[in-house]
């Protein structure tokens, strides 16, 4: 079939559209970044998925199914910006679709959807809400495309939809979040506390997404694979060392001193864990994951093994 | 996060014998720690043997694999019951089993304290975490008293205030044996005499125990630990209040029977000590 992958220059964007390519689809590709040393096979379309010329893909395509992937974090992207990229360009994708007879609308989101906090429960199902959004609210943008996507389940019947939750992915293009944030060689991390973190393969999560699209299945799932980790395990197995801050110090310190410039809200993730429950999709899709827990932290630091100073 | 102190080799070996999925790094899929656990099972076995001289009896009565709600009553002291009976599942068990409390919500806030409970398996008690614990046939440890219980002032340390219902409906729905125990002199290791509740808000706490020595650090008296036999409830959990409130009496009666008979046992303990000066333990 002739999929379209929107956001294919990203780190697991690639691997979705290598895969598919492996497996005999056609793959058409839309993303404001370039991809050098893409596959001559694939048609790459180097465009603003909210323009014009992103409509015209669509009606010169008419792909069988297209992969969203183009959203991006609040620790990419400040502002009112993201709300447009995520919101408006998610908004163009399902109008898209639902104008030119897409059947399958795949939307990758992120397990971060749930929100962190001291009351919230380990293993989130897919039916809880998202909370701690008072605490972060730069995480509301990407909380509502991934409830916009989900509308397509009944505003565009005739059309599947799929949202995925996808969690936190390491592995050796060292692209993704947890990836920016164990980038150098020491961690920052708020003292006394060592959230587990739901960690997955690149490659696994590609495989998952690969899954979704061929089974053309419907509904929300949560996508994981191995047990979630520590975060001091994430990153002294990574090789990299942690240095705890107490939290009103590391408050008072992002965006300096080398320390990202996070929103406030984001150490809520840095103190308490957001691990999902993966039964749903692994029991009707029957995905297994392939890397384990520990080769994944291993691959990320062959790849990427902490600079020296 | 762990101490330069060495893990006692009882508890090691007790601890390796767990039979809980661990992964290469020695954590389960909810984080716990082998590490941790020795490093706190230590301390523990010092107190259940030396310090509090803590006796148990009944323990055949806790399944020794699956899913199992042990109930009890709280005894006045601090998170001292909850961590004599881990401590009793631990070194009286054959394999040991690790007993999964459910701790009071604002613990989740606490740095630290949050950490090292999660990483031994004491997780907040969210009805989520309780139905995921038993899903997965892990031991639940209950007290359906709450902060309520804890904060009992000395004078009340062996009656039994409200108990929650939540446990009976959580048991039913989760097809899980109850296993009903009576701890005795958890009220006379920390004679409280009022709780500040004001001071407590401060400290992000729901009170702070006043003894008669003022600082609550408990006292190395006799405690006892008394397992009944299981209960089990046929049904849904969805019966009606009265229902559940009728199962929910059996239970607290059968706790308070328990209770008597470790208060029993603990005075029957203190009186050769009493007979014999310099008698040996």
């Amino acid at each position: 079939m002739k999929v379209l992958i929107l956001g294919i220059a990203g780190g697991v964007g690639r691997i979705v559209a290598r895969q598919l390519l492996q497996r005999g689809h056609e793959v058409v590709g839309i993303d404001g970044r370039a991809w050098p040393g893409a596959p001559k096979e694939i048609e790459l379309h180097e465009i603003d998925l909210r323009k014009r010329a992103a409509e015209e893909v669509f009606r010169a395509h008419k792909p069988d199914a297209m992969v969203h992937m183009a959203t991006v974090t609040s620790l990419v992207m400040r502002g009112e910006e993201r709300h447009r990229i995520n919101l408006g360009g998610t908004r163009a994708a399902f109008e898209h679709c639902k104008r030119y007879g897409v059947g399958h609308a795949v939307f990758v989101g992120r397990h971060t959807f749930y929100g962190a906090g001291a009351d919230s429960p380990l293993f989130h199902t897919e039916e809880e809400p998202p909370i701690g959004l008072a605490s972060f609210p730069e995480l509301a943008d990407l909380v509502a495309s991934d409830l916009y996507a989900a509308t397509a389940l009944w505003r565009i019947p005739e059309m599947t939809t799929t949202v995925l939750r996808t969690v936190y992915t390491l592995g050796p293009s060292g692209h993704g979040t947890l990836a920016s944030f164990l980038h150098g060689a020491r961690v920052p991390t708020i003292l006394g506390f060592d959230p587990l973190f739901h960690v997955m393969h690149e490659d696994d999560a590609a495989r998952a997404i690969v899954l979704a699209t061929e089974k053309k299945v419907r509904g929300v799932f949560n996508v994981c694979g191995p047990q979630p980790m520590p975060l001091s395990t994430v990153i002294h197995k990574t090789g990299r060392k942690a240095v705890p801050l107490p939290e009103a110090l590391m408050a008072s310190m992002l965006g300096r001193f080398g320390l990202p410039n996070l929103p406030r809200g984001a150490l809520t993730h840095v103190k308490y864990p957001i691990v999902v429950d993966g039964t749903a999709f692994k029991t009707e899709l029957g995905f297994r994951h392939e890397i384990d827990e520990a080769a994944t932290l291993e691959a990320y630091k062959a790849a990427f093994p902490p600079p020296r100073d | 996060m762990l101490f330069p102190i060495p893990t006692d080799p009882e508890v090691e070996a007790r601890v390796a014998r767990l039979e809980i999925p661990f992964n290469a790094y020695g954590s389960d899929p909810f984080g716990i720690s082998r590490a941790y656990l020795g490093q706190i099972h230590t301390l523990l076995k010092w107190l259940y043997r030396s310090y509090f001289r803590v006796r148990t009896s009944g323990i055949e009565h806790v399944p020794k694999r699956g899913r199992a709600m042990l109930v009890g009553n709280h005894s006045g002291g601090v998170a001292i019951d909850g961590a004599m009976v881990l401590s009793s599942l631990l070194l009286e068990m054959d394999p040991p089993r690790l007993g999964q409390g459910m701790a009071d919500k604002f613990l989740a806030r606490m740095p630290f304290v949050s950490l090292w409970a999660s990483r031994c398996g004491q997780f907040t008690g969210l009805p989520e975490h309780a139905e995921q614990l038993l899903a997965d046939e892990r031991l639940l440890i209950v007290f359906p008293e709450g902060a309520r219980g804890t904060a009992k002032l000395y004078p009340e340390r062996h009656s039994l205030v409200n108990f929650g219902t939540g446990f009976v409906r959580l048991a039913m729905k989760m097809k899980t044996p109850i296993i009903p125990f009576g701890f005795a002199g958890g009220g006379e290791a920390i004679p409280t005499i009022a709780n500040a509740y004001k001071l407590g808000r401060m400290f992000g706490v729901p009170y702070i125990p006043i003894t008669p020595y003022l600082v609550a650090l408990p006292l190395p008296v006799d405690l006892e630990i008394v397992y009944g036999e299981p209960i089990v409830f046929e049904g849904t959990g969805d019966e009606d209040d009265t229902v559940i409130n009728a199962h929910v009496e059996q239970v607290k009666a059968v706790i308070a029977d328990l209770i008597t008979e470790g208060v029993a046992r603990r005075r029957r303990r203190a009186l050769p000590a009493r007979l014999f000066s310099g008698g040996a333990r």
